[in-house]
């Protein structure tokens, strides 16, 4: 297994190359300058500012230097934010915004497995109803209408949470709920789903017919089995939790990394940009190898790499 | 011999949309400690629900509406979930048709054989596991203490049928239930399974009721044989008996319909025509009469009772009623009529 995930890292560096070069390009066709006030520039001073980031130069000679400082590690720095390297930038951003989409990611799925689970066991009485009930609202409710109500009740009206900013772990409460119902709907739903199945399987009535009890049943042998499909969706689901957090950062003023995107691409900030998306790319592939890791922990019918001759 | 188990007027009912399916209707059976007793029929007769009743392994929408269970003396349909849970795998034990389907794919073999030990007994994890281990050689699984870390996906279906028997007798039953064991497996290995049972039968001394469409693999384990129909028993007795004296006109429709070495290329087999009727409205009379070209009129109106044919043999027909005239069964059923006078005059 070693040796498959060292090949998937490789594969990884060559993908993040792939990605950073059309990325690159793309940008590039954006309409506008990265200078807010061009018209008021004499062509001179345009030339001036120009050279001093690079950018008089052939597309083909930005892309050559961008892509071998990026062999360094160097991201370049940003036009917009007092100069910072983009590298400090997304460093000093990325943990609020990590720290919710991981709590939301971790609080919402154990929920959701938890609710599943209970409305599969008890299926089609008043407790699956309310079950699917609850994973319904958290599918449908936007996250900013439930990040605006939190808001109002938990932190304005009874001062349980402060209303916003990044301080402690008190003021990370509330955008985590706010962003850990949409996985928790999605989970609850689908392991609903696979747990009805699974609990209708032979295998399970043979643990029955064992002397397990009903609960045992469960936690030995339904959970694992119905676990294989739920970790098909918490890979994609981790990565939009992660990233569109940004409309409920702005609720909470976290000082987060979705709204850093946005502006440096309405800003044509160049450098933040590559760097942004070569990042994202970058989590995207690191969770999908991790999702391909945790099929093996789960389901000892898969194997990675070799087919099977490991 | 001791009764362990006593089944009593078992009636299941299941709640359906269309309505309630009468799925058993007043089952009555014994079983002996030591014995094996085989229950045939044809698909939907109710022979794999007459068994799960007795450990309760029914769906949600099934009714045990009456009758007794008795197991020792007991009533096992008034015992609680939890006692229950007690005689599961423990006492009575059960083996499932499909291997394919019945052994949890993600759990090693070791440990599914170990469980219904932990389960039951204050062993430790290594004991249960060594116990598993050799339970496992018993049935015949090669290099067990290698294979025991292996998963359900890396064995085949005969071997994973040997696993799903090591985890029925693992605990030393007391009455092993075996539904359909060979059905979802080739010939060749039906004969090794068969066999299988046989042996660890005089091993371990347990009581085995085992259910089959198939009356060629009762001819080879059963003691007693019990003919299953729309959720009725039509006729019970000694392998001997139901083989070779057959009294019911289902019985000599089903062995009739089954090649023997005498079969030759001029006989043909029989089928039996018709469908079993539906049991969202059992008929008045005896279920089988409009499939029975022996079919009197009482038939339709009236639900024979058991007549006795011997001490041990019983059919529920009305031919054997005194009044009744005498018909002439068909060729291959008169063949085997004679073989069992030829038995008789042996002993």
């Amino acid at each position: 297994m070693a040796k498959y995930i060292l090949k998937r890292i490789l594969y990884l560096f060559l993908t993040l190359f792939i990605i950073a070069t059309i990325t690159f390009f793309l940008m590039k066709m954006l309409p506008g300058t990265p200078f807010s006030n061009q018209n008021r520039l004499s062509p001179e001073q345009l030339a001036i500012v120009k050279a001093q980031y690079g950018l008089d130069q052939p597309i083909l000679i930005q892309y050559i230097r961008y892509i071998g400082g990026l062999f360094q590690g160097n991201l370049g720095t940003s036009f917009q934010f007092n100069n910072e390297p983009v590298t400090q930038l997304i460093g000093q951003r990325l943990a609020p915004s990590m720290q919710i989409g991981a709590q939301a990611m971790i609080l919402g799925t154990i929920l959701g497995i938890l609710l599943g689970a209970i409305a599969a066991i008890r299926k089609n009485t008043w407790v699956d109803t309310l079950a699917t009930f609850v994973s319904i609202l958290g599918i449908s409710i936007p996250s900013f209408v439930l990040a605006v109500l939190l808001q109002f009740y938990l932190a304005y009206k009874w001062h349980i949470y402060p209303v916003a900013l990044w301080d402690n772990f008190q003021s990370s409460v509330l955008p985590t709920i706010a962003l850990a119902a949409l996985p928790l709907g999605n989970v609850a739903r689908f392991m609903r789903t696979e747990m009805v199945d699974v609990l209708s399987s032979d295998y399970i009535e043979l643990a029955k017919s064992k002397g397990n009890s009903e609960w045992q049943v469960v936690v030995k042998h339904a959970l694992r089995n119905s676990l294989i499909p739920i970790v098909t969706i918490i890979g994609p689901m981790a990565v939009s939790t992660m990233t569109g957090s940004m409309v409920v950062e702005n609720i909470f003023s976290i000082p987060g990394i979705g709204e850093q995107f946005v502006k440096s691409i309405t800003t044509n900030d160049y450098p933040t940009i590559m760097g942004l998306t070569i990042f994202y790319s970058f989590l995207l592939i690191l969770v999908f190898l991790v999702v391909d890791i945790l099929y093996v922990l789960i389901d000892p019918r898969i194997r990675l790499g070799n087919g099977g001759n490991e | 011999m001791d009764k362990i188990l006593e089944v009593k007027d078992l009636h299941v009912n299941f709640a359906t949309y269309n309505g309630t399916v009468q799925a058993i209707r007043g089952v009555n059976f014994d079983l002996s400690a030591g014995e094996t007793l085989a229950i045939v029929g044809e698909s939907g007769s109710g022979k794999s629900i007459t068994v799960r009743s007795i450990l309760q392994l029914l769906a949600k929408n099934a009714d045990i509406n009456k009758g007794t269970i008795l197991y020792h003396g007991e009533d096992l349909l008034k015992k609680s979930k939890k006692e229950m849970d007690a005689i599961r795998g423990n006492k009575i034990s059960m083996i499932f048709q499909d291997p394919m389907t019945s052994l949890d794919p993600t759990m090693t073999i070791g440990k599914q054989v170990a469980e219904p030990l932990l389960i039951h007994n204050k062993v430790s994890k290594k004991e249960a596991l060594g116990r598993a281990e050799e339970v496992l050689r018993l049935v015949g699984i090669p290099n067990p203490k290698e294979r025991m870390n292996d998963y359900p996906h890396q064995f085949s279906g005969g071997q994973r049928q040997r696993i799903v028997i090591a985890i029925a007798i693992v605990d030393y039953p007391e009455i092993l239930i075996a539904d359909e064991p060979t059905t979802a497996l080739d010939v060749t290995v039906q004969a090794q399974i068969i066999d299988l049972l046989k042996e660890l039968q005089q091993k371990i001394g347990t009581s085995i009721i085992f259910i089959t469409h198939d009356l060629g693999v009762v001819a080879g384990i059963a003691d007693r044989v019990a003919v299953m129909y729309a959720g009725k028993f039509v006729e019970y007795g000694s392998v001997d008996e139901i083989f070779y004296d057959p009294q019911h006109p289902y019985t000599w429709g089903l062995l009739d319909s089954m090649p023997t070495l005498d079969t030759s290329e001029e006989d043909h087999l029989n089928s039996i025509p018709g469908t079993p009727p539906n049991l969202l409205n059992p008929p008045k009379g005896d279920a089988f009469a409009p499939r029975n070209e022996y079919a009197m009129q009482i038939d339709l109106e009236e639900q024979p009772p058991f007549f006795k044919v011997s001490k041990t043999h019983y059919a529920a027909t009305w031919l054997l009623h005194p009044d009744a005239p005498k018909v002439t069964p068909p060729k291959g059923i008169q063949k085997r009529f004679t073989k069992f006078k030829k038995l008789g005059d042996n002993i």
